[in-house]
């Protein structure tokens, strides 16, 4: 019998089957279904964002009516969302396109955007130099060899390892394809293994926890 | 001994100043090192060179602003290829964020090169759902894409008239930021078997040398460095060429703290272990 949570059991199997099919058969009526599910995918992908800002902003809104710990933050965060979403739709108004180079838009995203995501990324340039002093430690033969390596790669895979020998930046090349490769490779089929293993499972509907 | 242990001990603040040092000042210098272009990224080089005028190549741009020292350069030295062979540039945007800097990119070499926009190349925005595009364009490109980044209905640019799915693409060409190109591989390249190049990431490059081993992929840049290769290759030097010597140094240095680092712990653990003899 199909009620409770057999309902989506059975959704999740159709659904599944079709897609695994599809990929294999892309004729009809196989190919129509499986582009017909995409185009809902692709819909409902849509949706998910307003999700995402109905929880971002559900979440702030209760911070700063709480008086909780930083919540001048969530006005800033309130505010910017508010301002961007209002040049977003202005410029579509105004120039057909939010992305346009004379839109109000493209200004914050070219001088609050650009300039905010490049330093918290640049800031990775220190930390790593810093915990490069204080962590990579030489403690056992292992530690030693991924210490080794990793300074050798470091220098091949910049200008001035070819000025300290040619041969470095082809050894660090070396290490790329050969070492480093395997155990990436081992890695990858381990990880693909497993998503294959758990997508069997839930269409099968042996694993569950998606419906709780 | 005592300077080991003040070593030890050392402001982080020290080391910020000094990394900030090697960065800032190359940059103001310029000093020329050589970069010598490696084979991966060659190969994508000489890939586009030998493509017949007018064929099409689908761009994807898959990072955002976080990424730009590394994926810009890149973008535009391509696009100047691109224009300079005639080939034609189909720009779409898988990271939202990442729209503007596509949008930017392309406008900007498409100026440089006299290029006019729906004839020579075309920019279709950003949608929802990359797995479902992914798979979608192999049927129909205008189920995902019926209106450019302005919303203009692609049927009436002339660039789109014959460009309907993969088989219409010469190259997909992927830049990266995260793990959006496994999917382009995955989908385009296994299932509908269209010739990939990917510019990832520093960070995230040694994860697809498997695929261009395997052929998979028909070659691989590597963050900045990638991009500073391609420049040289299209002998036009530039942000990347620039950036190569602040990396050069700040590689120098953090090899320099990593040596220094371990040789303070040796000492101080020697010394600690005679103090414990004693």
């Amino acid at each position: 019998m199909l009620k409770g949570k057999n309902i989506p059991l059975a959704i999740t199997f159709t659904v599944g089957l079709i897609m695994i099919v599809s990929f294999f058969i892309p004729h009809r009526p196989f190919g129509d279904i499986e582009q017909i599910s995409l185009k809902w995918y692709s819909i409902i992908a849509g949706f998910t964002m307003l999700l995402g800002v109905d929880s971002l902003l559900g979440l702030h809104f209760r911070k700063v009516k709480r008086k909780e710990e930083n919540w001048i933050h969530s006005i800033v965060l309130i505010a910017g969302f508010v301002m961007v979403v209002i040049a977003g739709v202005w410029g579509t108004i105004q120039y057909g396109s939010a992305f346009d180079e004379r839109s109000f838009f493209t200004y914050i995203y070219n001088y609050f955007i650009v300039p905010l995501q490049s330093t918290m990324f640049s800031l990775l340039a220190f930390f790593v130099a810093s915990a490069a002093y204080r962590a990579f430690r030489a403690r056992n033969v292992d530690a030693a060899l991924l210490l080794i390596t990793a300074i050798i790669v470091m220098l091949g895979r910049v200008p001035v390892g070819e000025l300290i020998s040619p041969y470095l930046p082809k050894f660090t090349d070396w290490i790329m394809e050969v070492p480093q490769m395997a155990a990436k490779r081992g890695i990858g089929l381990g990880i693909y293994l497993g998503a294959l293993g758990v997508s069997i499972r839930i269409i099968l509907g042996i694993e569950r926890s998606y419906l709780s | 001994m005592k300077i080991f242990e003040k070593l030890s001990h050392i402001d982080r603040r020290f080391i910020y100043i000094l990394i900030a040092i090697v960065v800032i000042v190359p940059l103001l210098l310029k000093p020329k090192l050589p970069i010598v272009p490696t084979k991966p990224v060659k190969d994508i080089y000489d890939y586009v060179e030998n493509l017949p005028q007018g064929s099409n190549i689908l761009i994807s741009i898959d990072y955002d602003a976080a990424s730009m020292p590394e994926q810009q350069p890149f973008l535009e030295a391509l696009l100047r290829q691109c224009f300079r062979n005639k080939l034609k540039p189909i720009m779409i945007v898988q990271w939202q964020l990442g729209a503007p800097l596509g949008t930017t990119g392309l406008e900007k070499i498409a100026k440089e090169c006299n290029a006019q926009y729906g004839v020579d190349y075309i920019n279709l925005g950003y949608r929802p759902g990359y797995v479902a595009q992914m798979v979608g364009i192999g049927r129909e490109i205008r189920d995902y894409f019926a209106v450019d980044y302005k919303n203009v209905s692609i049927d009436s640019f002339p660039i789109m008239r014959n460009i309907h799915n993969y088989n219409d693409f010469a190259l997909l060409v992927g830049l990266e930021a995260g793990a959006t190109y496994l999917l382009w591989v995955e989908y385009a390249g296994g299932r509908f078997k269209q010739k990939i190049a990917l510019a990832l990431n520093a960070v995230s490059a040694p994860d697809a040398y498997y695929f261009y081993q395997s052929k998979q992929i028909i070659g691989l840049v590597g963050g900045m460095k990638g991009a500073a290769e391609y420049e040289v290759l299209e002998n036009k030097p530039d942000l990347a060429v620039a950036g190569m010597a602040s990396q050069s140094y700040s590689h120098i240095l953090i090899i320099l703290f990593i040596v220094l680092g371990n040789i303070t712990y040796f000492v101080e653990k020697s010394r600690k272990k005679k103090e414990g003899g004693r």
